[in-house]
C-alpha cells in the first residue's frame, strides 16, 4: 500500500505541481493591496487613513459623492500622487513607476485627448507612450479599431468627432496595452445607451480575461450591474467595503414581499411575527419581527389556511446603503450627487 | 528617456508639420530679402534721369553745378520763377532750384521747388554744392587762394586698437551686432517661451494632462515639451540661415554688378570710385575686427540657456492657468519682467560696455543671455574678461538647472488642479512640498 502512494505522488510531474500552485496563487491573490493610506492637502485630508484590498480579476466599485477623495485615491493608486503615509502594493510589492506604470490603464473622468491631432496617430502616441513597439501598437490599434467600426476615423481630427465619439477613442486608447489594471472614472458619462451597453460589454469581456477592472463612479444601478467588491468613501474616510451580495446582506432591513391566494382580513394579519409595511390586495410587503424567522410567516398564513403563492427576501440597493451611510456619517448635508 | 523622445518628436512634428510655422520661417527671410532687395530696387529704377531746371538770379553759379550720376542741371535765363515753378514739369525737369539775388555774406531765399520728396541724397547734394560754391565765392572775395585751401584738408580716421594683440576695433560695427543679437534672444525668449506657456494651456485646458501623466511622469512631459519646441526653434534658425546665405549668393544674378555698384554709390555719394572701394575695404576690413566663431558660439549657448532658463517658468504659468486665458496674463507678468529689464539693461549695456550695470547685467542669469550678447562683439577678453564670461555661463547653467527643477515641481501640482484659481503664493508653496 505504501508503495503504491509513492508511485501515484511520483506520477504527478512536479513542474506541473508547482506551477498549478503558482496559479492558484496568482489567481487568489490581490492585485492591489492598499494600507493606512493618508494624503493632506493644505486645508482639508483628502484621503484619511483608507485600507481596503481588490482581488486579481475583479471588478471594483469606488464609491462616494462628490469630493470624497475618490479621484485622489486613483491618482495614488496609478503613482501619480504620493501619499504621505501608508503604502500600495501593487502584485504584492510597493508599486515601481517605472515599470507598474505600463500595467496600467487610466481613463479619467476629465477626460481629453489633443483636439488637433488625428485619431489614429494620437492613438499609436498614446500606445508608445505606455510602452508599446510601434508595430505592435499598430496592430492592436486596427484590432480595436475594427472591433469599434472606427476604422475610418484613423485621418479625422479629434476635434472633428463627436463627444461619444471622442470617448471612444479614449477608452481604445486606454486599454490597448492590454493593462493589468484598468481604472475607469465614470466611464459611461456622455455616452447614448448603444455605445455605453457596448462599453460595458467590453468591461465584461476584459474582465473575463483576468483585466483588473476599478471601476469609479456615483451612478448605483450601474455598480450593482457590474461590480463584485465595492468601497464606499466620504470625506476621506473608508464607510465600507466588501462583496456587492454581502453588503446587500449586511444591511438587510428584513423585509419580505408575500404573494397570497386571497386576501387576508384584518384579523389574519395581527401577529408578533411581522409588521405590515404595505399591503396591495393580496400582495404584502412585511418586515420581521425581532426573534421570530421566516418559517413564523409561513406558518402563521398556513394557520389561518391562506396560500402563499410567492415570498421573498427585499435586499436594499446599493443606492439605499450609499444614502444611509453617507448621511449618518455628515447627518446635516445632503450627499451632494447620486 | 525612450518616453521623454516620443514627447519630444510629437512637439517637434506636430508644429513643424502646421500651416504657421511654414509662414512664418518663410516670411522671415522674406522680409529680409526684402530689406535688401528693395533698396537695389529703388536704386535701380531711379537710375533714370534727374533733369534740374536751375534759374539762378544771382548769376554766381552760372553753370558751376557738377552734373554727376544721372543729375543734370539746366540754367534757364529770363524765365520767372513764379511761372515757371507751376509748368517745369511739362518741360520735363523733376525740380526746380531758384537761387534769388544774393548777399554772398548773408544768402537766403534758395529754394528747390518739386512735386515728390527730393530724397535724402538729392536733398544733402544740392545743399552741399550751394554751400560749397558760397564758401567758395567768399573766400574769393576775402582774397583766399581757394586751391591752397583745399590742399589744406584734412581727412584722417584716428586708428582705434582694442585689445592687447592690438587688434583694430569699431565701436559702430561691435554696437550693431551687439544690439542686434541681443534683440533678437529677447524675441527668442518671447517667442518661444510663451509658446511653452501655450502649449501647456493647451494639455491642461483640453485634460489630456491627466490621462499624459498615467503615462509619463509630469517632469518628462514638462521638458519633452520643452526640448520640442527648442528642436523647431533651432530648425527655423537653419532654415533661415540657409536661405539668408542662398539669397545672398543669388543675389548678384538677379541684379546686374553696375546695379549694386550704383547702390554702393548712393551711399558714397559724390566719392569717386576709388574712395567707393576703400571703404567698402574698410568695411570688410571692420567687420574682420570681431570674432565671428566666439559671437556665434555664444549666441548659440546664450540663445539655448536663455530659452531653457525661462521656458521652464513659463511652463509653470501654463500649469497653472485654469478655463480663463486672461488669467495667463497676470500670472506671466513676474517672468516677462525680468526679460523686459533685461532689454532695458541690454540697450544700455551696447553703448557702455563696461559699466558696473552692463557687468553684473551680463553675470546675472535673469538678463545675462540679452546683456552679454550686447557685450561680447566690444571683444573677449578686451571688453568682457574671461572670468566674467565664465561666471555668466556657469550661473546661467546653474540657473536653468534651478528654474527647470523649480518649474517641474510647480508644473507637477498645477497641471492636475481644476477649477480654482492659483496665485503665485500657493504654487511657491508648492516648491516645499516633497515629492
Amino acid at each position: 500500500m505504501p508503495k503504491a502512494k509513492a508511485i501515484f505522488l511520483s506520477s504527478f510531474p512536479a513542474p506541473l505541481l508547482i506551477s498549478c500552485a503558482f496559479f492558484i496563487y496568482i489567481y487568489s491573490m490581490n492585485l492591489i493591496e492598499v494600507k493606512n493610506l493618508r494624503k493632506d492637502y493644505a486645508t482639508h485630508k483628502a484621503v484619511d487613513d483608507i485600507s481596503f484590498v481588490i482581488p486579481q480579476g475583479s471588478i471594483f466599485g469606488l464609491l462616494g459623492p462628490n469630493g470624497a477623495g475618490k479621484t485622489t485615491l486613483l491618482r495614488m493608486i496609478t503613482g501619480i500622487f504620493y501619499p504621505d503615509q501608508g503604502e500600495i502594493l501593487f502584485k504584492g510589492r510597493p508599486f515601481d513607476s517605472h515599470t507598474d506604470i505600463h500595467a496600467i490603464g487610466y481613463m479619467p473622468e476629465e477626460r481629453g485627448l489633443y483636439k488637433k491631432m488625428k485619431v489614429g496617430e494620437q492613438a499609436l502616441y498614446l500606445a508608445q507612450l505606455k510602452g508599446l513597439k510601434e508595430k505592435e501598437a499598430r496592430e492592436k490599434i486596427k484590432y480595436w479599431f475594427d472591433k469599434f467600426e472606427i476604422n475610418s476615423w484613423w485621418n479625422k481630427k479629434v476635434e472633428e468627432l463627436s463627444k461619444g465619439m471622442q470617448q471612444k477613442v479614449q477608452f481604445i486608447s486606454t486599454i490597448m496595452h492590454n493593462p493589468d489594471l484598468l481604472i475607469l472614472d465614470e466611464p459611461f458619462s456622455g455616452l447614448d445607451p448603444i455605445n455605453s451597453n457596448l462599453i460595458k460589454q467590453e468591461i465584461f469581456d476584459l474582465s473575463r480575461n483576468g483585466t483588473t477592472i476599478i471601476f469609479s463612479t456615483h451612478r448605483m444601478e450601474q455598480v450593482e450591474e457590474i461590480c463584485d467588491r465595492i468601497i464606499l468613501v466620504n470625506k476621506g474616510q473608508k464607510i465600507l467595503d466588501g462583496e456587492v451580495k454581502q453588503i446587500k446582506q449586511d444591511f438587510k432591513q428584513h423585509v419580505f414581499r408575500i404573494g397570497l391566494g386571497q386576501q387576508p382580513n384584518f384579523a389574519q394579519v395581527a401577529t408578533h411575527h411581522f409588521q405590515i409595511i404595505k399591503q396591495q390586495g393580496a400582495d404584502l410587503t412585511v418586515k420581521l419581527a425581532d426573534g421570530s424567522n421566516t418559517n413564523d410567516i409561513l406558518k402563521h398564513f398556513i394557520g389561518y389556511n391562506i396560500p402563499v403563492t410567492s415570498f421573498h427576501e427585499i435586499l436594499p440597493s446599493i443606492n439605499e446603503v450609499f444614502i444611509q451611510q453617507v448621511q449618518q456619517t455628515e447627518p446635516a448635508l445632503q450627499p451632494a450627487t447620486i | 528617456m525612450n518616453k521623454i523622445w516620443l514627447i519630444i518628436k510629437r512637439e517637434f512634428t506636430t508644429r513643424v508639420r502646421k500651416r504657421s510655422f511654414l509662414v512664418v520661417t518663410l516670411l522671415v527671410p522674406l522680409f529680409f530679402a526684402a530689406m535688401i532687395v528693395i533698396p537695389i530696387l529703388i536704386a535701380t529704377n531711379s537710375k533714370d534721369e534727374k533733369r534740374i531746371a536751375v534759374i539762378d538770379e544771382s548769376h554766381l553759379f552760372l553753370n558751376r553745378f557738377p552734373d554727376n550720376k544721372g543729375v543734370y542741371y539746366k540754367y534757364l535765363e529770363n524765365i520767372s520763377v513764379d511761372t515757371f515753378r507751376h509748368t517745369y514739369k511739362e518741360y520735363g525737369y523733376s525740380g526746380l532750384l531758384y537761387i534769388p539775388r544774393l548777399d554772398i555774406n548773408r544768402p537766403s531765399g534758395i529754394t528747390y521747388y518739386s512735386d515728390a520728396q527730393p530724397g535724402i541724397a538729392t536733398e544733402s547734394r544740392l545743399n552741399r554744392h550751394v554751400n560749397d560754391l558760397i564758401e567758395e565765392e567768399r573766400m574769393k572775395q576775402a582774397n583766399i587762394d581757394v586751391e591752397k585751401v583745399h590742399a589744406f584738408k584734412s581727412d584722417i580716421n584716428i586708428d582705434f586698437q582694442t585689445g592687447e594683440e592690438g587688434k583694430k576695433g569699431n565701436s559702430a560695427v561691435a554696437y550693431g551686432v551687439g544690439y542686434a543679437s541681443g534683440f533678437i534672444i529677447y524675441i527668442i525668449l518671447m517667442f518661444f517661451g510663451m509658446s511653452v506657456m501655450r502649449g501647456v494651456m493647451e494639455e491642461k485646458v483640453s485634460r489630456i494632462a491627466e490621462v499624459m501623466i498615467s503615462s509619463v511622469k509630469p517632469f518628462q512631459l514638462m521638458m519633452g515639451k520643452i526640448i520640442g519646441i527648442a528642436g523647431v526653434g533651432l530648425l527655423q534658425f537653419l532654415i533661415w540661415v540657409v536661405l539668408i546665405i542662398g539669397v545672398q549668393l543669388l543675389l548678384p544674378l538677379f541684379f546686374s554688378a553696375d546695379s549694386i555698384s550704383s547702390l554702393q554709390e548712393g551711399g558714397m555719394q559724390s566719392a569717386g570710385n576709388a574712395a567707393a572701394i576703400e571703404a567698402m575695404e574698410k568695411i570688410s576690413f571692420v567687420l574682420g575686427s570681431i570674432n565671428w566663431t566666439v559671437i556665434i558660439t555664444c549666441f548659440i549657448f546664450y540663445f539655448l540657456g536663455g530659452y531653457l532658463f525661462y521656458s521652464a517658468l513659463f511652463a509653470a504659468v501654463g500649469s497653472l492657468v485654469n478655463e480663463d486665458p486672461s488669467d495667463a496674463q497676470a500670472l506671466t507678468f513676474p517672468i516677462t519682467l525680468p526679460i523686459i529689464i533685461g532689454i532695458m539693461v541690454m540697450i544700455s549695456a551696447v553703448q557702455n560696455p563696461t559699466s558696473s550695470l552692463a557687468v553684473w547685467g551680463s553675470i546675472i542669469p535673469f538678463t545675462s543671455p540679452m546683456v552679454m550678447m550686447a557685450r561680447l562683439p566690444y571683444g573677449v577678453p578686451g571688453t568682457v574678461p574671461y572670468w566674467q564670461l565664465g561666471l555668466s555661463i556657469s550661473l546661467l547653467i546653474l540657473g536653468f538647472l534651478a528654474t527647470t527643477w523649480l518649474a517641474g515641481k510647480i508644473y507637477r501640482t498645477g497641471i492636475l488642479m481644476y477649477g480654482k484659481k492659483i496665485t503665485w503664493k500657493e504654487a511657491i508653496r508648492w516648491i516645499g512640498r516633497k515629492s
